[in-house]
């Protein structure tokens, strides 16, 4: 079981510097990075249209549902999907076992190019994950969760 | 598995609705969606078959206010009832916060909350949790019905351990916003515990 997973201002300013770099180098219509779980990390391009909670959860739903495709295939992961569509395309790869980076893209670009950059941030993605996990997992790590109290929660179900 | 966004400020949330086909689990989605405010959700999404019955899940975002400048929000799924969409059930467990189990009330329906409630607690155990050790709540659903089985013999069978529970008319909305309220304080109880 994986366990909470928490951003800090620092990872989340690399992750997003990355995605950015991705959106460009790929000539890509937008990036997400999504959580496993259906949660949306970050994005990066023509997001302003776009249901990134919506897109989020069903993503993580299909692949979730592919990982379980391959489990029974006794495949250990199908570690990217490509749907095609008439004008927008979609690159899923999973990072690090536990994020999924999304790449909408059109004619401005081509499959071949997203997975080559895809493969590089993927990379670089992987090790900001494995920094702040080990962050998360020092004593010192600071917690919203110190400063909430009891009465906090309450306050927050009151009619 | 909860997500702490710090740049965002944000704590996000994953309650899955649980229980039997045709329990109601769905029609809790559709009441809290209809009375929600709009700034507060998010499309409500439903991956069903042509029948409406649960193919997938049904996905609901929802903000419930915020805790010392963090905007709580919370991701609500259900997962579908029938028995042989065990494959789905499993997966949209992973990285639950709370659950919330929705029984039928009805007395022809016993034996598959029994079914059901046995199925959550195994799947629970396949993906690493403990069901003793997650925030949960138990709703009575159809409590509007003539063929209800008395609450007593409703908890014997479905809550055991005496968790909080709720009687409930999802149809109406009667009991929905407690079960929801009660187990989402459960979780953000549970996440401010495990710190």
């Amino acid at each position: 079981m994986n366990p909470d997973l928490v951003m800090y201002e620092e990872e989340f300013q690399q992750i997003q510097a990355v995605c950015t770099r991705l959106h460009r180098d790929a000539s890509a219509k937008a990036v997400l990075l999504i959580d496993k779980n259906g949660q949306l990390i970050a994005d990066a391009g023509d997001v302003a249209n776009l249901d990134t909670v919506s897109l989020s959860s069903l993503t993580a739903g299909n692949v979730a549902a592919t990982g379980g495709i391959a489990k029974l295939l006794k495949e250990k992961e199908f570690t990217g999907q490509y749907h095609e569509g008439e004008e927008t395309s979609v690159h899923m790869t999973l990072v690090a076992q536990r994020v999924i980076l999304v790449i909408l893209f059109d004619e401005r670009t081509s499959l071949g190019l997203v997975r080559l950059r895809v493969r590089k941030a993927g990379e670089e993605i992987a090790k900001i994950f494995e920094a702040m996990l080990a962050k998360v997992a020092e004593p010192s790590a600071p917690s919203i969760f110190s400063e909430i109290t009891d009465e906090d929660i309450d306050n927050l179900f009151k009619d | 598995m909860s997500f702490i966004n710090y740049s965002a400020r944000e704590i996000n949330c994953k309650i899955v609705y649980y229980g039997p086909g045709l329990c109601g689990k769905t029609t809790n989605l559709q009441y809290i969606y209809a009375r929600t405010a709009p700034a507060a959700k998010g499309k409500m999404i439903s991956l069903a078959t042509e029948t409406e019955r649960t193919l997938f899940f049904d996905f609901l975002p929802l903000s419930l206010g915020e805790i010392r400048g963090f905007k709580t929000r919370f991701h609500l799924y259900t997962v579908p009832g029938q028995v042989f969409y065990d494959a789905s059930r499993r997966l949209i467990l992973k990285g639950v916060d709370g659950i919330v189990f929705v029984a039928d009330s009805q007395i022809e329906r016993t034996e598959a909350n029994i079914e059901s409630f046995e199925n959550l607690e195994l799947n629970l155990i396949e993906q690493g949790y403990e069901l003793e050790k997650i925030p949960y709540v138990v709703q009575y659903n159809k409590r509007d019905l003539p063929n209800i089985a008395p609450l007593d013999e409703l908890r014997g069978l479905c809550n055991p351990k005496g968790v909080p529970d709720f009687e409930a008319v999802a149809t109406t909305g009667f009991g929905v916003f407690d079960t929801l309220k009660l187990v989402a304080k459960q979780v953000l109880t549970e996440l401010r515990r495990g710190k």
